[in-house]
């Protein structure tokens, strides 16, 4: 029983990166029907980023700002500045192929995370960087549970983030946009709301949550490189198809559904057999319902 | 008085295919003007040219004298130009509420900060807008279906959701494509009594293409005929209706062999 609600706590943290990176996947392709293969590496350029930040913040301010505080900073400024970066994949990579095939758009996404991956490789060089640890961490045992205040922190700063993302997509005028542009894109512009707005602000959005994924990241595995985006990219990727294309409360679920499965299979099977069985359970679960919890039929407009 | 809107010499191709061609239109404020024509003929497309869809490759459009050719659709829109579709473009799963919150969005004019913050600004502003949803809401008729989503209404119903949508964004011309297709004729005459409404009680001035002949002969005080392309004939709806080129557009011609 110890070892299962261990392991429970474990997946929660675990699944929390895949959940809220799956958003950004997610919100991109029920606005423009197409998959931003780049965020992983977005995730990546954000944690590089978020440990710049994080490193220069504790340099000037450790002598008289509590860690918190210094932390708090580092997400604000680190999403800001990302969210440049998502908006800038928009513009130059996504904006002049809107009416082409939805496979050219793939492809430049597949590209534009090689450039950002190489590009990083270049400018900072092979040696890995180890993010700051921002806050002390502090261990409880509890009846034989063990956590961290970390392991918290990651999970309740990223419900706090969706929930946040729950308000502005229900509550403000582009948030309604948003909505309304995943079911019909042509009558949008005409109520005068320009997609050029609504297209980076979503990408901005995606961009923003993924570099809060990648600085708790960075307080649970603090060895950072360039590839590290790939592998949990594509399995945030995989955890917005099973939510539903397009579903964002769906992406979240898949996200943490994903991390229970990973860490439950480790724990019944040997470690190495994780990914083996964990995906063919979800590959499973895709045959029987092959367009994930929360999708929409989208037959008519579905291209990619 | 200036007119509104002053379409001249349009002309638009697809590819090779000339689907407008030399197409003149004014319209002054407050009035109702219909444009008929059989399938084909290139209605719709003189729509989307107008509104911002395509750009047409020759001739000028004027917005009260401001040239719009080229715009964007978002921004001609907000300049005051809303409109319906032919095969209704509702955002599926939302509600009709929602619908009429969102076509209010560039009147809405709050910063990110605001909008997280609940500034004072912003409540009054949503405060105002819920109101007038509600009221045009009422207006068409469907107030009762308010936190309804859409694909669950009545045909009916979706039509009109459609055209409190257009009415929200404070159009000074609607064009209303085909209002009346798949309706009842009892949901038509709903309709006649619901345009005349608007008209009425906005002042706005209306551009319609439709096919029912009775409805546009009622309505219009000026109606135009689009036959591949062309107008073939305008001018009152009591001439248009006895204009042999219009009758044969419509009705083929006669084999007299």
């Amino acid at each position: 029983m110890e070892y299962f609600l261990q392991n429970l706590i474990n997946a929660l943290q675990w699944g929390s990166f895949y959940a809220v990176i799956s958003i950004g996947y997610s919100m991109v392709y029920s606005i423009l029907m197409l998959f931003n293969f780049a965020h992983g590496d977005i995730f990546m350029v954000g944690t590089y980023i978020g440990c710049g930040i994080a490193t220069l913040f504790l340099s000037l301010f450790s002598a008289f700002l509590p860690g918190w505080l210094i932390f708090i900073l580092t997400i604000v400024v680190t999403m800001f500045l990302t969210s440049f970066v998502g908006v800038f994949v928009e513009e130059v990579g996504y904006r002049p192929l809107r009416q082409a095939p939805r496979a050219s758009a793939a492809i430049t996404g597949l590209m534009i995370g090689i450039i950002f991956e190489t590009g990083n490789l270049i400018i900072l060089g092979a040696q890995r960087f180890k993010f700051p640890a921002l806050i002390k961490s502090v261990a409880y045992h509890k009846g034989g549970l063990y956590f961290t205040n970390v392991k918290i922190m990651i999970v309740g700063i990223s419900i706090l983030l969706m929930l946040a993302l729950h308000v502005f997509i229900k509550k403000t005028k582009w948030g309604m946009a948003m909505r309304a542009m995943s079911f019909d894109s042509l009558a949008v512009p005409l109520m005068g709301v320009s997609i050029n707005v609504i297209a980076p602000l979503t990408f901005a959005i995606g961009a923003g949550l993924a570099s809060v994924a990648g600085i708790l990241y960075g307080q649970a595995y603090p060895i950072l490189d360039p590839y590290m985006g790939i592998l949990l990219g594509w399995k945030a990727f995989v955890a917005a198809i099973l939510g539903g294309r397009g579903s964002i409360m769906g992406a979240a679920m898949a996200g943490y559904m994903l991390g229970f499965i990973e860490i439950f299979v480790a724990m019944i099977f040997p470690s190495t057999f994780r990914d083996l069985i964990a995906y063919s359970i979800i590959l499973l679960i895709l045959t029987f319902r092959p367009r994930g919890f929360f999708g929409m039929e989208h037959s008519i407009r579905l291209r990619l | 008085m200036p007119p509104l809107l002053s379409v001249k010499a349009m002309t638009h191709y697809f590819g090779g295919l000339c689907a407008v061609k030399n197409y003149n239109l004014t319209i002054k404020p407050g009035q109702i003007i219909g444009l008929i024509g059989p399938n084909g003929a290139g209605k719709t497309t003189i729509f989307n040219l107008i509104t911002g869809v395509h750009t047409p490759t020759e001739g000028t459009i004027e917005l009260e004298g401001r040239d719009i050719v080229g715009m964007k659709t978002h921004k001609i829109a907000s300049l005051g130009l809303g409109r319906t579709f032919q095969n209704l473009l509702l955002w599926r799963h939302m509600n009709v509420l929602d619908h009429v919150r969102i076509a209010h969005y560039s009147q809405l004019k709050y910063g990110l900060f605001g909008a997280f913050f609940g500034s004072p600004r912003r409540k009054s502003q949503e405060a105002e807008i819920e109101e007038n949803s509600h009221r045009l809401m009422k207006l068409f008729n469907i107030d009762q279906f308010a936190d309804q989503t859409v694909v669950n209404l009545p045909y009916g119903a979706q039509r009109r959701v459609e055209m409190a949508r257009a009415m929200a964004t404070r159009p000074k011309i609607l064009f209303l494509d085909e209002p009346t297709a798949g309706m009842t004729p009892d949901e038509l005459v709903h309709m006649v009594k619901i345009i005349r409404q608007v008209h009425e009680d906005f002042g706005v001035a209306i551009f319609l293409i439709e096919h029912r002949m009775k409805f546009v002969m009622e309505l219009c005080e000026y109606v135009q005929t689009l036959v591949f392309g062309e107008i073939i004939a305008e001018g009152p709806p009591e001439e248009i209706q006895h204009n042999p080129d219009v009758i044969e557009a419509y009705l083929g011609k006669e084999d007299l062999t």
